[in-house]
């Protein structure tokens, strides 16, 4: 047994009103820099829809992640080590900026200067990139806000594979949405980590933090192609490539990521998770993409355990890492209550950013009577959001965890109903979906109170232990690599632009 | 044996060769966040596909071939039994064959540096400089197996490799000497060569320092320590 820490994030799709938030703080942040302005290390889409960047989920289409060649070994989808250093000109898989968006910005000068006329000015779009017109914006970062564009493109996501008549959801009376806030998932078995070919991408054994190390990074490209949630971006200026940080400055200090801490639903969570770094490998590999699932929750470890206490301690863990470990919120969904799930487990990069799926408007149809009852729970069939197109996202079709994480989630409310308004403790419900009146205690004050306190179980890394402070006197701090300098100078030496402001149109002074 | 075959054929190359090293040495030390390929892919995928593709299998075949032709000494030709007119048949079909294949792919990237709105605005100058220099250098390349066809004995050949020689074993008299008499189609060629030696730690060219080739052998997974306990 290796035991291994890990930050891990649960994301609450039930309470996640799409309102963008993260992904704005995130960006102003992170990527309001040239040559990333479309790269969302953090972005929010509204599902059922192709997503960002087109059809990012469709894996015939862009190979990411893993799969299991023919003598049963893991394997990218890119192809075998010797395949990608043969697609070192070119690569086949990356996805070209349009798969994105052309990033733009509008000519608002344009509504100061332009002259009297007799209709009113506007601020027409131009490339980021080219600095042209664009005469018609084709796709943005968010197109498919809620159900934005016709059904017939939306109908692409892969998730409505094995759904029963998908098409009765274009219809406006059958219709349905919900929101997947989507990150860098810091995978235990990376697929862009294995991509590499310069070995600049690497998993930090502490937090488990994956990140690009800028100075190593040659720009070959394949790691955006690996990641089967492209959730690593090629920077066009800086010919590197760049990925969420999980804010590790911020997480290193005890603080949650920026898009955690400005969540205005309170859906997030970020935990300590221990698991088993020999049992990985093995995980990956199982047969039965369904059974994915099962294989990474086998993977983490009880912090509770004296046995895994100690081999976590012999690992070098600190104390107050494992402490973090048996408070955290992360393992008391994913492992206790079950009811957060994995995003895409059949990558077979074994995500560790989790996800509760979304209740969809069941209770007035319930009072109605129009809804068949399971037992004491009403009968998930009749749920707005079909269960085969969850279980798609999050277990890989299999219908059984979605059904046990939602009929909880269910419970927990009949339970709390019962209690509130009727003053009577309903135990039948709890019965019925295996959960005691203590957990949905505790299931209550985590979903539904979600305190900071309890959301955001961070230890600190005791940066002051490690380093020495005196060596860190007069450095630069966060940098892009290169020391103080960003590669670019006066000279231009070594053959970069010089940055500028881009006016598009110049000013013009009138009284 | 002029003042001007005197500096490029006897000085410049140290120079140039002294450039490259010292350059790049200094750029991977103290510039590693520019060290990179500059890739235009994620702007322009198709166009690069056809051109980048055709474009590095005939220019590493191409480098490849006058490491060899050039480099290795006559004697060892003639030990092989591979006649000086015979090795020049071989250089021209090879060197002509994969010339083409480059000059296909280089015309389509210069195309589209120059072309597409999205790759001519993030290039820097140095990149389309750079491209202009290549096919410079590879029209010259071309041309000279018309002159080389002219005389198909060998001779001229033997002159460049005593050169590229003397030039490596430090003895430039011998390999000024040796350039006497030399079709300028060759004598430019070499110039012009010399020069991309200067450019390269300038460019993006260092990136062919950086073949991945460790990737084959190393695990598929990486893992480092923040600070080594």
């Amino acid at each position: 047994m290796k035991v291994r820490a890990q930050i891990g994030m649960v994301l609450n799709l039930d309470k996640c009103i799409g309102c963008h938030t993260c992904s704005i703080t995130c960006k102003n942040v992170w990527t309001s820099r040239e040559g990333v302005e479309y790269a969302w290390f953090n972005n929010v889409e509204t599902k059922p829809g192709i997503g960002f960047p087109k059809e990012w989920e469709n894996q015939q289409k862009w190979h990411g992640g893993w799969t299991k060649n023919a003598s049963g070994e893991l394997e990218l989808k890119i192809g075998g080590k010797r395949r990608v250093l043969a697609n070192i000109f070119a690569n086949p898989d990356l996805p070209e900026i349009d798969d994105y968006y052309e990033p733009f910005d509008f000519d608002y000068q344009h509504l100061h200067t332009a002259k009297d006329s007799q209709h009113q000015p506007v601020a027409r779009p131009r490339s980021l990139i080219s600095g042209q017109r664009m005469e018609k914006i084709e796709w943005g970062p968010n197109w498919e806000e809620i159900l934005g564009t016709e059904f017939e493109k939306r109908k692409k996501d892969q998730n409505f594979n094995d759904v029963v008549q998908k098409d009765i959801y274009g219809q406006f009376e059958k219709t349905f949405m919900m929101y997947l806030p989507r990150l860098c998932e810091h995978c235990l078995n990376p697929a862009c980590v294995a991509a590499c070919p310069s070995g600049a991408v690497y998993k930090r054994e502490e937090d488990g933090i994956v990140l690009i190390d800028q100075d190593k990074c040659r720009g070959w490209r394949m790691c955006v192609s690996a990641c089967p949630y492209k959730k690593i971006y090629y920077n066009w200026k800086t010919g590197k490539s760049e990925k969420c940080t999980f804010c590790f400055p911020r997480i290193e200090a005890g603080q949650p990521t920026v898009c955690s801490e400005t969540c205005v639903g309170r859906i997030r969570y970020l935990g300590v998770l221990l698991y088993d770094a020999d049992k990985i490998a093995a995980a990956a590999s199982v047969a039965n993409e369904q059974d994915l699932y099962q294989a990474q929750l086998d993977i983490f470890l009880n912090p509770n355990d004296p046995k895994v206490i100690a081999a976590a301690r012999a690992e070098g863990i600190s104390d107050n890492w494992i402490k973090a470990a048996q408070q955290s919120p992360v393992y008391m969904m994913a492992m206790d209550w079950k009811i957060a799930l994995p995003l895409h487990p059949e990558y077979r990069t074994l995500p560790m950013v989790w996800y509760v799926p979304p209740l969809s408007p069941i209770q007035s149809a319930v009072q109605a009577g129009h809804v068949g009852m399971n037992g004491e729970i009403p009968d998930l069939k009749s749920l707005r959001i079909p269960l085969k197109y969850l279980a798609n996202l999050l277990t890989a079709g299999d219908e059984k965890p979605v059904v046990r994480a939602l009929e909880r989630m269910i419970a927990m409310r009949a339970f709390k109903r019962s209690q509130q308004v009727d003053g009577v403790e309903d135990l039948a419900v709890l019965q019925q979906v295996g959960l005691t009146a203590h957990q949905v205690e505790e299931m209550y004050r985590y979903m539904a109170l979600a305190n900071y306190e309890d959301r955001f179980v961070i230890p600190t890394s005791h940066r002051a232990y490690a380093e020495n402070a005196y060596d860190l006197k007069s450095s630069c701090g966060f940098s892009f690599g290169n020391g103080c300098g960003d590669g670019n100078n006066g000279v231009n030496l070594f053959g970069s632009k010089a940055k500028g402001v881009r006016q598009v149109i110049p000013v013009e002074l009138k009284d | 044996m002029n003042y001007f075959d005197h500096l490029a054929f006897g000085i410049y190359p140290y120079i140039a060769f002294a450039v490259m090293l010292i350059g790049s040495w200094i750029r991977y030390d103290r510039e590693q966040y520019s060290w990179k390929t500059s890739s235009s892919q994620l702007l322009e995928k198709k166009e690069l596909r056809r051109g980048s593709i055709p474009f590095h299998i005939g220019i590493l075949a191409i480098l490849g071939g006058h490491a060899v032709g050039l480099l290795t000494p006559a004697e060892v030709w003639h030990v092989l039994g591979i006649s000086a007119s015979f090795k020049q048949m071989i250089a021209m079909g090879v060197g002509g064959f994969f010339g083409l294949i480059c000059l296909y792919g280089l015309v389509i990237l210069l195309k589209r540096r120059l072309t597409n709105p999205r790759v001519r605005a993030s290039s820097n100058p140095m990149d389309i400089a750079l491209l202009w220099l290549l096919l410079a250098q590879l029209l010259l390349g071309l041309t000279s197996i018309f002159v080389s066809a002219g005389h198909m004995d060998g001779s001229e050949m033997l002159k460049l490799m005593a050169w590229a020689q003397n030039t490596v074993t430090f003895d430039s008299a011998e390999a000024v000497a040796a350039m006497q008499g030399v079709h300028w189609i060759f004598k430019a060629h070499i110039v012009l060569g010399m020069t991309l030696f200067v450019v390269f730690p300038f460019s993006r060219l260092v990136h062919m320092l950086s073949v991945p080739l460790q990737y084959i052998r190393r695990p598929h997974q990486i893992v480092r320590q923040r600070f080594v306990r």
